[in-house]
C-alpha cells in the first residue's frame, strides 16, 4: 500500500445541530450493526448504519481522538468519510460522573423496551469514550 | 384635547417607558437573530450529507420504501404549522396561518380531510378560539428549537403518515404538509408550504453531470435497511430546518415590529412635547392676562374713587 501512504481521510463528524470535528485522519473506527469496522484510507464506497458506541479516530499528527455518538450513519467515499448521528460528543466533552448517573438510572429505570436498551447502550457508550480518554 | 400640563407629562412619561422596553426587544431579537443563524448554520452539514446518502441510496437501490410511496387515494392530510410562542412580532403568526388555511382549503377542495398539527402557542390559540380540533400542539420553543424537539415531531407524524386506517392509538393520514415561514433576510421572511411525505424523489441535489456519479456504495448490513433507518432521519432532520428557520425568520420579524414601535413611540413623544408646551404656554398666558387684568381694574377702582 505505498501509494496510499500519502492519502489520508477527511472526516466530519457530524451531529443533528452542529459539525463535532473534521479534520484528516489515518484511520477511523465505528460500530455498525454489524460489529466493528475499521476506515483506512481507499476504503471502498461504504453506507452503512451505525449503532450507539464510540467513534475512534487517529489523526495525521498521530492523536487520537474518541467521541460517543447516537445511531446514525458511516458513509465512505473517494476517502471521505461522514459519521452522521443525532448526537455526539468528543470525549472531553463528556461528564464522567454525570454519564455514570444516566447510566446508573437507564438501568434501574427497570423498562425493558428498546427505548431503554438504547439508553443504557448511549451511556455506555460516553462512559467508554470518556474513560479511554483520560 | 384640553388636557392639563400634568397630565401630558404623564403620558410622555408612559411613553418613554414604553419605548425603552420595544428598544430593549428589538435590541434582544437583533442579537438573537445571530445566534439563530449560526444554529441554522451548523445543522446544514447534517442535512447535506443526509440528503447525498439518501440520494445514494436512492440512485443505487430500487427499493421502494412505506415513506416514499405515493398512496393511490389520498383523502387524509396532516398539516403541520409553525408559529412563534410569543406575540410581538408583527404580521409573523398571522401570515403563517394564513398560508396554513389557504392549503387546507386546498386540500380540501381536493376532497382530503385536514389533521392539524401546530408548533408554538399562537398557532394553539388560533385554532382554539376558532374551536377547531388541533390533534397534537407543540409549544415552548418557538425560538430555539432543539433537535430532540424537531425529532419527537418527526416520529409522530412518520407515525400516523405509516399508520394503516382504523388504528385507533393515531389518525392515519396520507399526506403530511408542512407550513412555516421561510427566512430569506432580515427584511424578507416569507410563509412556504411544503409537502413532507410522502417523500418526492429527493429534494436539493443536483442531477450528477457527466463524470460525475455518485460512487457505487455497499451497503451495510442491506439497502432496504440503510433506507430504513436513514429516511426517519431525514424527515426529522426537514422538520429541525423548518423549525430553525421559522426561529430566525421570527426574531427578525419581532426586530422589525419593535423597531417600528420605537419609531412610534419616538414620534409620540415629541407631539405630546408640543402639545404639553402649547399647554403650559397658554397657562402662562392666562396667568399673565389675569394679572393685567387685575392691576388694572385695581387702577380702574382707585382712579374712581379719587
Amino acid at each position: 500500500m505505498a501509494e496510499s501512504t500519502d492519502k489520508v481521510l477527511q472526516v466530519e463528524l457530524v451531529a443533528a445541530d452542529r459539525l463535532v470535528w473534521s479534520g484528516q485522519a489515518t484511520m477511523v473506527i465505528a460500530r455498525t450493526t454489524e460489529g466493528d469496522v475499521g476506515i483506512l484510507p481507499n476504503h471502498a464506497p461504504l453506507l452503512s448504519s451505525i449503532i450507539e458506541g464510540v467513534v475512534d479516530v487517529q489523526t495525521v499528527d498521530g492523536e487520537t481522538w474518541i467521541a460517543a455518538v447516537d445511531a446514525g450513519f458511516l458513509s465512505v467515499a473517494d476517502n471521505r468519510v461522514s459519521i452522521l448521528s443525532e448526537r455526539a460528543e468528543m470525549s472531553h466533552e463528556i461528564d464522567l460522573e454525570k454519564a455514570r448517573q444516566d447510566l446508573e438510572r437507564a438501568k434501574t429505570s427497570g423498562e425493558n423496551d428498546d427505548a431503554a436498551e438504547e439508553a443504557v447502550r448511549r451511556a455506555e457508550a460516553r462512559i467508554r469514550a470518556a474513560e479511554r480518554a483520560s | 384635547m384640553a388636557l392639563s400640563v400634568r397630565e401630558y407629562r404623564a403620558r410622555i412619561k408612559s411613553t418613554e417607558s414604553m419605548k425603552k422596553i420595544t428598544r430593549a426587544m428589538e435590541l434582544i431579537a437583533a442579537s438573537r437573530i445571530i445566534k439563530a443563524q449560526q444554529r441554522a448554520q451548523a445543522a446544514a452539514p447534517y442535512a447535506r450529507e443526509l440528503t447525498r446518502a439518501v440520494s445514494a441510496v436512492a440512485t443505487f437501490s430500487n427499493v421502494d420504501h412505506a415513506l416514499t410511496v405515493e398512496p393511490e387515494n389520498p383523502r387524509k392530510a396532516a398539516v403541520l404549522i409553525v408559529t412563534s410562542d410569543r406575540g410581538l412580532a408583527g404580521a409573523y403568526s398571522s401570515s403563517v396561518l394564513k398560508e396554513a388555511e389557504r392549503l387546507v382549503e386546498k386540500l380540501k377542495g381536493e376532497g382530503k380531510d385536514v389533521d392539524l398539527y401546530t408548533s408554538g402557542r399562537k398557532g394553539e390559540a388560533y385554532f382554539k378560539f376558532r374551536q377547531r380540533r388541533v390533534v397534537q400542539a407543540w409549544t415552548g420553543f418557538s425560538d430555539q428549537p432543539t433537535y430532540d424537539v424537531a425529532a419527537e415531531i418527526g416520529a409522530t407524524l412518520i407515525a400516523t403518515f405509516l399508520a394503516e386506517e382504523g388504528d385507533d392509538e393515531v389518525a392515519a393520514v396520507d399526506e403530511v404538509h408542512v407550513v412555516y415561514t421561510r427566512f430569506r433576510s432580515m427584511l424578507l421572511q416569507e410563509p412556504t408550504a411544503v409537502r413532507l411525505l410522502p417523500l418526492e424523489v429527493v429534494e436539493g441535489t443536483e442531477p450528477p453531470e457527466e463524470g460525475d456519479l455518485l460512487p457505487l456504495y455497499e451497503f451495510e448490513p442491506s439497502p432496504s435497511d440503510v433506507l430504513d433507518s436513514l429516511l426517519p432521519r431525514y424527515v426529522q432532520s426537514r422538520i429541525f430546518f423548518a423549525l430553525l428557520q421559522a426561529a430566525a425568520s421570527e426574531l427578525a420579524a419581532r426586530q422589525k415590529a419593535m423597531k417600528a414601535a420605537t419609531d412610534n413611540a419616538d414620534e409620540l413623544i415629541k407631539k405630546y412635547k408640543r402639545i404639553a408646551n402649547q399647554a403650559r404656554q397658554a397657562g402662562i398666558t392666562q396667568e399673565i392676562s389675569e394679572i393685567v387684568g387685575g392691576v388694572n381694574a385695581l387702577a380702574d377702582a382707585q382712579a374712581g374713587s379719587e
